[in-house]
């Protein structure tokens, strides 16, 4: 709860991004060309030299080809038509919200005879304290669906933190899918460059979703998805460049610069609370009360006047909030100063909707007090559940 | 006699000089706990807010026999003073500092296990154990004010909730034995299993509040012990109800993925076993004054 600019949040790369890496590590990915306009798709067609090939739209929500991202095409011309219907467009995954993500750069890759498809990834298993390697013969579905369904159809390899994946391991997820001579030989190159690059580069994700066998023996990253670990970050600056702001909210990334953790949500209460598990508490208080949270926001514990003033800012820059909930539970941070935020940011951006106001903890008094004095129209509480129940009624009533 | 810590535990600051360090080792202090002195790399010999600072902690335990000690250095070093910590001979170590990576910390979870030291957090608030009126071993960033002596044991993954918490016990009037944040990580060094087995054989702690979040499996693998280890009552609330998939809510431990760690899960596994559910985070307090007296405590 003390940390040098603290960024909880892994960090997502695109496919094309995580190829390159990936290829640093000895692993075999499908190769491409990324291209921005259907000019430069139609170039990166002529520059692969091969007879088919595949436009991919490059955004950072995974199902992609539902949406109508991967394309197959046979010429240059294709290439261009595909790629210029893609960029700009708007596209809807599962994975992304309603409104869809735009889509701003393509990666033309080449085309391959596939043989087979598996599912390989890397992630933390939180109940054994280390990463684990999942293998699967089942290749291109959601992992998430084969564990609920078919456990059995994953092999699961711990990894050590310092070693990686021991070649054994790798023997036996080689073995598990059933891959023989030359092609189980790259296997095991593959399987161990990527241990090597999810250890070295603090990921915090790495899948590779299909892995292919091509009809000519070759072990092949179809897809590649690699989330970073945020917090190690500092170390990886290379991997730190690689961040596209375009795939975030951009309130989120305002909310990033004054250290504040918010998340946009779709409900019209924006709430401001201090630490993140009262902030979450918070929001399901809102909830219980009939209203719905515009927003997670957690202002932390060393908050001073100005964190609170732009953390107003970005909630009533949200034209959804209809009204605000501030719940602070003053420990360390005093009431007092939270109330002259309050206030001065109330005065700063001229507030027009109700604001309800939960102080507790120390100096609550003296913080109570400044808000009572300060002549805006603050509806004070003193529970979290009756400050829930009065921005809720407020919202309501101006509906 | 509460738990890890009473109020002769003799503590180490880690990080002693520095900014978080020198502060919260004065409120530490004003509530009586017992810090015998800091660690700062460079700045040994020297003398801080009254108690000896030291170049290692191999020295500092060696003059002080402390048992005890507390991270408040960036994240970036904080899993080296983990290890320091750990090598110098201290039983408990509460890691403050948020930000460490989770590679840093699998690191330290192998080269600990099945060694004689607990580590409590990263990324928490620390170990309080009241000993009397404004008067305790305080290991942390909590107010200590809120406290009071008493028989509820908390355990937490968070920080203002755990207050909030504490504070509606300490108005009911009852108070606490010991209160641990555990922290919002999700590589934890010290569990809820691991307060849950502390608190069940500690004499003073008669019922226990235990706080919940969205993202892992804890609070079910925290249910299976309780159904078959725990006669003391449990109160619980589990925060993030509206969390949305695929978001990590503030804390790194936080995030609902692939459909697992959601805070519906884990409250049915948690009142299947017999633990009284908080309906909203202004009732954990009143939840367990009731739930105490249907157990026949006063």
């Amino acid at each position: 709860m003390v940390g040098l600019n603290p960024r909880p949040y892994p960090m997502k790369i695109h496919e094309y991004q995580a190829k390159e890496i990936l290829e640093n590590y000895g692993v075999r990915v499908q190769s491409g060309v990324v291209a921005e306009s259907p000019e430069q798709a139609a170039a990166a067609f002529e520059q692969l030299g091969m007879p088919l090939a595949v436009v991919k739209a490059q955004i950072h929500a995974g199902g992609r080809g539902k949406g109508g991202g991967v394309k197959l095409v046979r010429s240059a011309a294709e290439a261009a038509e595909e790629a210029g219907a893609m960029l700009g467009m708007m596209l809807k995954t599962p994975q992304t919200g309603p409104e869809g993500q735009k889509v701003r750069k393509v990666f033309v890759a080449e085309g391959l005879d596939l043989a087979q498809e598996f599912y390989l990834g890397i992630a933390l298993d939180r109940r054994l304290g280390q990463p684990v390697m999942m293998v699967s013969a089942e290749g291109g579905v959601e992992i998430e669906e084969v564990a609920a369904s078919n456990p059995e159809a994953i092999l699961r390899l711990p990894l050590d933190p310092r070693q990686g994946l021991l070649p054994y391991q790798a023997r036996r997820a080689a073995f598990f899918l059933g891959l023989q001579g030359g092609t189980f030989k790259k296997a095991l190159s593959f399987l161990q460059g990527l241990s090597r690059a999810y250890l070295e580069l603090d990921c915090s994700l790495a899948e590779i979703n299909p892995l292919v066998i091509t009809e000519d023996g070759e072990v092949v990253a179809l897809d590649a998805k690699i989330n970073f670990d945020g917090s190690a970050l500092y170390r990886h600056p290379k991997v730190a460049a690689m961040r596209d702001v375009h795939e975030e909210d951009p309130k989120e990334v305002e909310a990033s610069k004054f250290d504040l953790n918010y998340i946009a949500l779709e409900g019209n209460i924006g709430c401001m609370v201090n630490g993140a598990g009262l902030a979450m508490a918070t929001m399901d208080t809102i909830q219980l009360h009939g209203g719905s949270p515009a927003n997670f926001l957690d202002v932390g514990g060393g908050a001073e006047e100005e964190n609170i003033t732009e953390a107003f800012r970005i909630l009533i820059s949200d034209p959804n909030v209809k009204g605000i909930l501030v719940n602070i539970f003053g420990g360390i941070m005093r009431c007092d100063v939270i109330a002259r935020g309050v206030i001065a940011a109330a005065r700063n951006v001229e507030l027009k909707i109700p604001l309800v106001v939960r102080l507790e903890g120390t100096n609550v008094k003296e913080g109570r007090q400044l808000l009572a004095e300060s002549g805006l129209a603050i509806s004070p509480a003193t529970s979290l559940d009756e400050a829930a129940r009065m921005v809720c009624e407020a919202v309501h009533a101006l509906a | 006699m509460a738990i890890f810590i009473d109020e002769n535990t003799k503590v180490l600051v880690q990080g002693y000089t520095g900014k978080n360090g020198t502060f919260h080792s004065e409120q530490a202090l004003a509530y009586g706990t017992h810090v015998v002195g800091g660690v700062t790399p460079g700045k040994g010999g020297q003398e801080h807010l009254g108690k000896p600072v030291f170049n290692t902690m191999a020295e500092a335990v060696a003059t002080t026999g402390a048992e005890a000690s507390v991270i408040y250095v960036p994240a970036a070093f904080a899993a080296d003073s983990i290890a320091e910590a750990a090598d110098s001979g201290v039983r408990l170590i509460v890691c403050i500092t948020e930000g460490i990576p989770v590679l840093d910390m699998a690191k330290i979870h192998d080269s600990l296990q099945g060694r004689d030291v607990r580590v409590v957090g990263p990324n928490c608030p620390g170990v309080i154990t009241p000993a009397g009126e404004n008067r305790g071993c305080k290991i942390g960033i909590m107010p200590a004010y809120i406290h009071q002596p008493g028989s509820v044991g908390i355990v937490s993954r968070s920080g203002t909730l755990t207050y909030e918490a504490v504070w509606q016990v300490t108005q009911q009037g009852l108070g606490q034995s010991t209160c641990v944040g555990i922290g919002g990580d999700p590589l934890p060094g010290t569990n809820f299993i691991d307060c849950l087995r502390a608190f069940e054989a500690d004499d003073q702690t008669d019922s226990i509040i235990m706080i919940g979040e969205i993202g892992g499996t804890a609070e079910e693998e925290a249910a299976e012990f309780i159904r078959d280890h725990v006669t003391k009552p449990v109160v619980s609330f589990i925060a993030g109800r509206t969390a949305p998939p695929g978001k990590r809510m503030g804390h790194a431990g936080a995030i609902i993925s692939g459909g697992s760690g959601t805070a519906t899960a884990k409250i049915e596994a948690l009142e299947s076993v017999g633990v009284r559910m908080a309906a909203n985070p202004s009732v954990i307090g009143a939840t367990m004054a009731d739930f105490r007296k249907e157990r026949g405590l006063a």
